[in-house]
């Protein structure tokens, strides 16, 4: 059986979509195009309805007994599937790496290990060569979240000497009319950080706010993400200043929509 | 009593609100010092294998100290300086008020020493009557403007021009509206000579200790460490003792990284190497432990030790860029700051591993592979256990963590959420006090449908039909 776009084999894994609870209520256009796009390469996606949030804003203030609630339902939700796919790097990194506030039994262990991002699983497991629907005519700069580079390793970080790849580049380079306009710091920080944006205002709207700035002198129109989180900060602080910016999910230009 | 707790983030907008100028000028220098590492870095093929060798020699060194540190200590004698050892700063000060008080000495001039910067070594010589002159340029300005430094590196990096213009000229009578650095760099360097010919004692403290030959390595882009070390008869020398290497081939990896990693320089101007007293003169070393011994011991935090105060976390740093080191109040800032100062006062410090966006570019220009991003998350955990939380925020996250565990409660709120945003007035919003996210920054709207309530409505039927046998 050869799927639609005759693009790769049917691939018989169970997989399972991880849509964080920002997304969900936010973002859903993120997550529909997310569950979209992984149909149209053949996966059969499953989405529990009981996933709830993978405790990172908890982890990342050092609360491990608030998280621990979470990860273990998360455990309860996501066991048993081959693939578990989250649209989000550092909700992804969290579960990869952090996810440590209950016992690490070997399905929590297993759980972990099956969890990807998604620009990672389109990269590595389903090796996508083309987007054959997809069509973006705007010139658009990239914003990978710190979790995604220095976490999941989805580029090559810019101060580690080694060569250059960067998977979100490499995807996107496929969608036809897209003119990805580079920047002068590149993968620095957007000042997002979880609950850093609202502990550490002032820090954080300075970071957001030159982020900001570098799209503009570079000319960009859309900014696209892997991690809508870095985006909901920075599109708010683009709003409040008044600067005509289009901040959008990278499943969204891969599947073509929704927009 | 407990010390006041420090609170970064207030201070670091206080720095950021103070004018348009001071911030936005740090950020660009500091990211400039950032690129300039970068150059460098990439102009070494082995850059990478350069720092995984050098932080395995600080791992043999720190697992073999004790023995390390009685070679050095051996061979320091055996050339001719005098070593004592202190536990803490108080020992550390004592140590060198008695060198002092025994040779009769009034002023001594120093160049930059992290280690006498912890130990308050400047005060404490100060109140018994001691002058003391700060030979490095940024350390004076940062003396004369009564403030600690700023940066392990560049100790006045958070003043502009105008501002050192405005120090120097009530300091040492130069033209308060003459910026131009040199004409302030030259005045500087004509009130220091004097200063350097009447001191009774050098003061300095060590980049690097070598076991094998007892002698220790000084380096310095402005050479006044050799000035303060050559011009007066007695040179003091306090070194921590995580500063040691084995061996002196083990030197050039470091000098390799330090300043390229620093500044972008390919070696500090002067790598000076002291081995026992000049002829005449005498060298005293002070071996310090202060805290390092019981850092030592801490499973998740021992590695922070390998640091070789090179200042690369601090330049990377985006939240360090925009807050100025004096924001941490602490004599460490910065990254490398969150994870030493805690080691020595918990509840004084226990703000500052959040005042971190967790971003890791501080853990891949280390040149010395300290993983600092994942120690600064592991003291928030500690800070959290420790329950120096603040209390808003326990309570916040306590709410979050019942609804979390329990789907319901969570589509619950989900909707009570986006219902009250649509109906909660602008100014509650947008007040600062009330609400941090809205004064820079415009609300996301909620969704009209969740993607589950999306998914419900279009897929589920579908899912379930698949999962009947």
């Amino acid at each position: 059986m050869l799927i639609k776009g005759g693009l790769l084999p049917a691939l018989r894994m169970r997989v399972a979509l991880f849509i964080p609870c920002y997304i969900d209520a936010i973002y859903p256009e993120a997550g529909i195009a997310t569950y979209e796009l992984l149909q149209r390469f053949g996966v059969e996606v499953d989405y529990p309805l009981h996933q709830t949030c993978c405790g990172q804003p908890m982890a990342n203030e050092g609360d491990q007994a608030n998280s621990a609630a979470a990860e273990k339902l998360f455990v309860e939700n996501f066991s048993g599937y081959d693939y578990i796919v989250g649209p989000a790097g550092s909700c992804v990194k969290h579960v990869k790496q952090h996810f440590d506030a209950i016992p690490q039994t070997d399905e929590v262990k297993t759980v972990r290990a099956n969890t990807w991002e998604l620009v990672e699983f389109l990269h590595d497991v389903l090796r996508v060569k083309a987007f054959p629907w997809a069509y973006f005519r705007y010139k658009a700069s990239l914003h990978n979240s710190c979790s995604a580079i220095r976490g999941l390793h989805i580029a090559q970080p810019s101060e580690h000497m080694a060569p250059y790849f960067n998977k979100s580049e490499h995807l996107l380079r496929m969608v036809e009319g897209l003119e990805l306009v580079s920047l002068d710091r590149p993968d620095e920080c957007c000042g997002f950080g979880g609950t850093f944006c609202v502990t550490d205002e002032a820090v954080s709207a300075r970071m957001g706010l030159d982020r900001v700035h570098d799209y503009v002198r570079n000319e960009a129109e859309f900014i696209i993400s892997p991690d809508m989180s870095c985006l909901m900060h920075q599109q708010g602080i683009a709003r409040k200043a008044g600067i005509d910016l289009k901040f959008i999910h990278i499943a969204q230009v891969l599947n073509g929509g929704p927009f | 009593m407990a010390a006041k707790r420090v609170d970064p983030a207030a201070n670091a907008a206080a720095f950021i609100d103070q004018d348009d100028i001071h911030e936005p000028a740090h950020d660009r220098n500091l990211w400039a010092a950032r690129m300039k590492r970068d150059a460098a870095a990439k102009a070494i093929p082995e850059w990478e294998d350069l720092r995984t060798i050098a932080s395995l020699i600080k791992e043999h060194t720190l697992t073999h100290l004790d023995k390390y540190l009685e070679q050095f200590e051996a061979n320091a004698i055996k050339r001719g300086a005098k070593v004592y050892w202190a536990r803490d700063a108080a020992e550390h000060n004592q140590h060198v008020w008695n060198i002092l008080n025994e040779r009769k000495i009034s002023s001594i001039i120093k160049s930059k020493s992290m280690l006498q910067e912890e130990c308050g070594m400047t005060q404490f010589l100060e109140t018994r009557g001691i002058t003391v002159t700060e030979s490095d340029l940024g350390e004076r300005i940062q003396q004369l403007d009564n403030q600690p430094p700023s940066h392990i590196v560049m100790p006045a990096i958070h003043k502009t021009a105008a501002d050192i213009a405005q120090i120097f000229s009530k300091a040492i009578g130069t033209d308060p509206n003459n910026t131009d650095p040199h004409y302030l760099n030259e005045a500087m360097r004509q009130d220091a000579r004097k200063r350097f010919l009447e001191a009774g004692a050098g003061m300095t403290g060590a980049n690097f200790a070598i076991a094998e030959t007892g002698t220790f390595v000084v380096c310095t882009n402005e050479g006044n460490a050799d000035i303060g070390a050559a011009v007066p008869r007695v040179h003091i020398a306090s070194i921590g003792i995580e500063k040691i290497l084995p061996k002196v081939e083990d030197l050039g990896v470091f000098i390799r990284l330090l300043s390229r990693s620093a500044l972008g320089t390919l070696a500090t101007q002067y790598t000076s190497h002291f081995s026992g007293p000049r002829k005449g003169g005498e060298l005293h070393i002070i071996i310090t432990d202060n805290g390092r011994s019981k850092r030592l011991g801490m499973d998740d935090f021992w590695h922070s030790l390998k640091c070789i105060r090179c200042g690369a976390c601090m330049n990377t740093c985006p939240v360090y860029r925009r807050s100025g080191g004096l924001s941490y109040g602490a004599t460490y800032s910065g990254p490398i700051g969150i994870i030493l100062d805690p080691t020595f006062d918990e509840s004084k410090y226990s703000e500052l591993p959040y005042h971190s966006t967790l971003c890791g570019s501080c853990t891949e220009v280390c040149p010395v592979k300290i993983d600092i991003s994942d120690q600064i998350l592991r003291w928030r955990k500690v800070m959290a256990e420790k329950k120096f939380l603040p209390i808003s925020r326990r309570l916040a996250f306590s709410a979050a963590g019942k609804i979390f565990e329990r789907p319901n409660l969570f589509h619950g709120a989900e909707t009570a959420a986006s219902a009250a945003l649509k109906i909660t007035p602008h100014f509650l919003l947008y007040n600062r006090a009330l609400n941090p996210w809205g004064r820079h920054r415009e609300l996301p709207h909620f969704a009209k449908q969740t993607f589950r309530e999306w998914f419900i409505q279009n897929k589920q039927q579908n899912q379930e039909d698949k999962q009947q046998p």
